[in-house]
């Protein structure tokens, strides 16, 4: 498994990556679309909504189960990846190819980001799996 | 928690593993959709050991089977297998299985045998039902623990597996058996029955001779592209048949009129446990029963999700749910009133948050 130094972590699996300035993208990690399965569906309803740190931003659906989707940072969600997206691209198996790149989920403005320093960094995620 | 004498084979191919039943179990080794049209539309081999095996032996044997059991057995030749279930007291399900009358020669004269195959989830509480309430003249002994199962399914199954056996595989008829040599190994029983609706064979030997009938099996299937399927894909592939499973569809508290498996209840010419509550079922009508339905979307039913009128009424519970991988859509069974069970109508499945327009189905989902 794969965990990139530059992402931050959370313990419901999400991995967090900063862009610039408060502009960070967020998906779920290689363990967490590894235990999962195939993923057939991603639901993101919360676009243009503001959220607070272990909010539900939405769900995944893999063949076996459902797991909801907690944002780890508060914000603004601005975008749902369109390629992950239903209307669009359709193609949730991106989560599984590539969790950290093409399977992004959503892309969001932080609106605190000292919040990231609550969360873990790669070494601490994959010691805590 | 237990291993079955593949564990080691299922790890060294990079499955993944989980507890299921208190074994080892590999759930999948690529992916659910590829496993599953493998056996829809090849051949692939299941490790089942988990399930459970018990001997009914004796002068009274048909007499145990025929009281503890819905199906009526008597109706069995040697060779022949019968789906049935254990009723309990209270006219609910103990657990459903496979009644085999296995053949004679071990047995002394005026007596029986049968094989039960039941659940691995259920071996003990079977176990100590069947032998309370085994009033007759007929022992009883629990195998499951030496005997391995494979099951190998799929339409190129009886080509794959026929240079194996002298048995000839493409004439067995669906729920017959026969006992011979396979894979070099004597006394294997080798059933053309299987959870998948794509046909195929269960292959039940001793757990010391199973690594090698499993390495035979790939060898001898190599060229029809055979390939190990995890019990992800058993989920999918019986789903789409409707067929039930146990503690999901089906449980202590499910009637098997219910369950649309009245089928296996045969209330007139057999006595058995909870008869006469089935009987009265069927003069009566039941107030629910276990329909298939199709959902609109990708969104997938899961187990315990409320079913609800269009009114929002909760009106019953999903039993059982995936994405079909034969036909992309998502799909379930749960039991709702009868006034809810005709085809076309219109139910819906709660999420919470929202819900999920669903329509009644026929069974099978799918058409193999």
């Amino acid at each position: 498994m794969n965990f990139p130094n530059d992402l931050k972590y959370s313990e419901d699996h999400e991995w967090i990556r900063v862009e610039e300035g408060n502009i960070a993208y967020i998906g779920i990690t290689d363990f967490a679309q590894g235990e999962l399965g195939e993923l057939v569906y991603v639901e993101v309803d919360t676009v243009d909504e503001e959220l607070s740190q272990g909010d539900i931003f939405g769900t995944i659906e893999a063949v076996k189960t459902t797991s909801d989707l907690f944002i780890p940072v508060d914000g603004k969600i601005l975008e749902f990846n369109p390629d992950l997206n239903e209307d669009e691209g359709d193609n949730p198996g991106l989560i599984n190819e590539e969790p950290y790149g093409k399977g992004w989920i959503i892309k969001i403005e932080m609106s605190d980001p000292s919040q990231l320093d609550s969360l873990m960094d790669a070494e601490a995620y994959e010691a805590s799996l | 928690m237990k291993n079955t004498p593949i564990t080691d084979k299922h790890i060294a191919l990079g499955a993944k593993m989980a507890e299921f039943a208190g074994y080892n179990m590999p759930i999948v080794y690529t992916t659910i959709q590829e496993e599953h049209q493998t056996v829809r539309e090849g051949v692939g081999v299941f490790d089942v050991t988990h399930m459970g095996e018990f001997i009914v032996k004796g002068k009274e044997a048909l007499d145990l089977v025929q009281w503890v059991t819905s199906n009526n057995a008597s109706r069995l030749e040697i060779g022949q297998v019968q789906y049935s279930c254990f009723p309990n007291d209270k006219g609910g399900i103990v657990d459903d299985l496979l009644v085999y009358r296995l053949p004679e020669d071990k047995c002394a004269e005026g007596e029986r045998a049968y094989l039960l195959v039941v659940n691995a989830s259920n071996i003990d509480k079977d176990w100590d039902w069947i032998n309370k309430h085994n009033k007759f003249d007929t022992s009883l002994e629990n195998i499951s623990d030496k005997t391995g199962l494979l099951a190998v399914q799929g339409p190129k199954a009886a080509e794959a597996l026929q240079s194996l056996t002298d048995i000839d595989l493409k004439a067995m008829k669906y729920y017959t058996f026969e006992k011979g040599r396979f894979a070099g190994i004597d006394n294997v029983l080798v059933s053309a029955t299987g959870y998948t609706g794509s046909g195929g064979f269960e292959i039940y030997a001793d757990d010391k001779d199973l690594p090698a009938i499993w390495d035979a099996v790939f060898e001898a299937g190599a060229d029809f592209g055979i390939k190990p399927i995890g019990l992800g894909a058993r989920d999918t592939l019986r789903l789409e048949m409707g067929y039930c499973l146990y503690g999901n569809d089906i449980n202590d508290e499910t009637s098997p009129i219910e369950a649309g498996l009245g089928w296996i209840t045969k209330t007139k010419n057999t006595d058995f446990i909870s008869r006469d509550i089935f009987a009265q079922q069927r003069v009566d009508g039941i107030t629910k029963k276990l329909v298939a339905f199709e959902v609109d979307g990708r969104r997938v039913p899961r187990h315990d999700y409320p079913i609800e009128d269009a009114d929002g009424n909760e009106i019953g519970k999903v039993t059982s749910g995936t994405l079909s991988p034969s036909l992309g859509i998502p799909i379930g069974l749960g039991y709702v009133p009868k006034a809810f069970a005709a085809v076309d109508t219109e139910i819906f499945v709660s999420l919470g948050k929202k819900r999920l327009p669903a329509k009644v189905v026929k069974l099978p989902f799918y058409k193999v």
